[in-house]
């Protein structure tokens, strides 16, 4: 029985659609089978990241309107033999085309098939979010370091809090930029963590190859050497129960490091 | 055939009036008409007599509001008398309930996050911080163990003795009874602040070593009711 688990942040373009494809192939790529869906209907995109845009022939919308069945809407990704897959959104119905409880009933029906279950989630905290969340079991809070996002990730964890069938969400911290760290104005690592009070289950840095991958329509996941895509193979791991520190790739500035070492080292 | 001789309304002198003990097992037609023929018996007063005021003591009968307004105006009737206190040895459970409430100390181990309001009757402890956006209230005082960014509420329900201490006091607004106060921007010192309104009903943030001196009454060694 696999694990539902909704990627969301509040705030619009902070990286939720990037974790949504980089994570679910990063599991992918450790050996677990893995279904991605995409809630955001109306902006259609994850399909787009992942090179699966041209492949779509039912989507999330059809599945729940019993217009076809759900494995008819999978497009399975080519990478692997049989682990990744995706149930795309529509792009021409709105976020009412689907309700809660056909969210839950739709989870449960992919749950025996799929080791994780990642749901991306469109920004706000209207219909679409609440599609996205009711079929959760546990929730990823993406966020950058910048105030708005981080306001928004609290409001969205306080909405979180209420729902009795998620637990306790975790944190990335998306697009760090090695030069704010140092600057007191910025919110900083330890500045978010000590924000927001939730365990941090990762730090992407920024990096424009994101946005290249983007362009070549393959996420960034599968370049083994990319600082994104390693910090992204270390999250998948740390989801599947592996204990591994929290160490900045590429700019190993001491201060930093240090920080870190001590967040860490806390909590571990 | 006793009860004829019993008095169901005692009349007794204090230094500022009197008190009139009510019999609770009598009938209360009958403890109305007792009354009434008592107080026109006893009290004959003059045009210039200074008013005086009378407590009353129903001892373990609950009186109805109306029943209340009934006994007031058979008192009243005596032109220079007024009922100042009606005292009863029972009350609602209602009332008690809602009593022990509003002398309660909730406490609460968690964030209050933008969007979420916290709300309590009595004191407010709180062991985390309150986000910006995020709303604490209480009937009582607040005591935040954490920083407060927020929104904080005290006497929620009009009672401008109640205070607002936090261990990091950088509030986006402090409202006491009906007063508010949009802070200036606070620094961030790691030092226990509070917030109480003064003589002239501002809200004023300050040590909290200076509450002993407008609130000496703020100490409740002997807790609950
Ligand atoms: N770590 C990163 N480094 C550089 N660019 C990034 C990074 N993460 C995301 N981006 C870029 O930021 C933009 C927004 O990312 P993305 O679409 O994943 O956000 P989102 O939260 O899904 O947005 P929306 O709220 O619109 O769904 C994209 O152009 C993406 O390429
Ligand atoms: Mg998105």
């Amino acid at each position: 029985m696999g694990e539902a688990i909704v990627i969301t942040s509040g705030k619009g373009g902070v990286g939720k659609t990037t974790t949504s494809a980089n994570l679910g192939t990063s599991l992918a790529l450790l050996g677990k089978k893995v279904c991605l869906i995409d809630t955001d209907i109306g902006l259609r995109n994850l399909d787009v990241i992942l090179g699966l845009d041209n492949r779509i022939i039912y989507d999330l919308v059809d599945v729940v309107e019993e217009r076809c069945k759900i494995h008819q809407a999978l497009i399975k990704d080519k990478h692997f033999e049989d682990l990744l897959y995706l149930l795309p959104a529509p792009q021409t119905r709105d976020k009412s085309a689907v309700n809660e409880e056909q969210m839950c009933k739709l989870i449960n029906d992919l749950k025996p098939d799929y080791d994780y279950i990642i749901i991306d989630c469109p920004a706000g905290i209207e219909q679409g979010f609440r599609n996205a969340i009711a079929g959760a079991d546990k929730a990823i809070i993406v966020t950058t370091p910048e105030r708005p996002a981080v306001y928004d990730a609290d409001r969205i964890i306080g909405l979180l809090e209420k729902e009795e069938h998620i637990e306790a969400p975790k944190l990335i911290i998306n697009r760090i930029r090695g030069h704010l760290l140092n600057e007191d104005e910025e919110m900083d690592i330890n500045g978010v963590t000590d924000f927001l009070k939730v365990d941090l289950l990762g730090i992407i840095p920024d990096d424009d190859q994101v946005i290249v991958a983007a362009n070549k329509k393959e996420p960034i996941a599968y370049d083994p050497n990319n600082r994104v895509s390693i910090a992204y193979r270390n999250i998948a791991r740390r989801i599947l129960g592996e204990s591994i520190p929290l160490t900045p790739i590429g700019e190993e500035r001491k201060g930093f490091i240090a920080k870190v070492k001590k967040f860490f080292g806390a909590r571990v | 055939m006793n009860k004829r001789i019993q008095q169901n309304v005692m009349i007794k002198g204090t230094k500022d009036g009197f008190m009139l003990h009510l019999d609770d097992s009598c009938s209360f037609s009958e403890l109305l008409k007792e009354l009434a023929a008592k107080l026109s018996e006893n009290y004959q007063f003059q045009e210039n007599d200074p008013v005086l005021s009378v407590k009353l003591h129903t001892g373990n009968r609950y009186l109805t509001l109306e029943q209340e307004n009934q006994i007031k105006e058979v008192i009243h009737k005596q032109k220079k008398l007024t009922v100042s206190d009606i005292l009863c040895n029972v009350v609602t459970v209602e009332k008690a309930k809602r009593w022990k409430e509003e002398n309660q100390v909730t406490t609460l181990n968690k964030v209050v996050r933008s969007g979420q309001i916290i709300e309590v009757p009595g004191d407010l402890l709180l062991i985390g911080d309150v986000n910006p956006a995020g709303t604490v209230r209480a009937g009582g005082s607040i005591f935040i163990m954490g920083q407060l960014k927020g929104i904080a509420h005290a006497g929620f329900y009009g009672n401008n003795q109640a205070v607002i201490a936090a261990s990091i006091m950088t509030p986006a607004q402090l409202r006491i009874a009906d007063q508010i106060n949009v802070a200036p921007d606070q620094k961030k010192v790691h030092e226990v602040k509070c917030a109480f309104m003064n003589d002239d009903e501002e809200i004023i943030i300050d040590k909290l070593h200076v509450l002993r001196k407008y609130r000496p009454n703020f100490n409740r060694l002997e807790g609950g009711l």
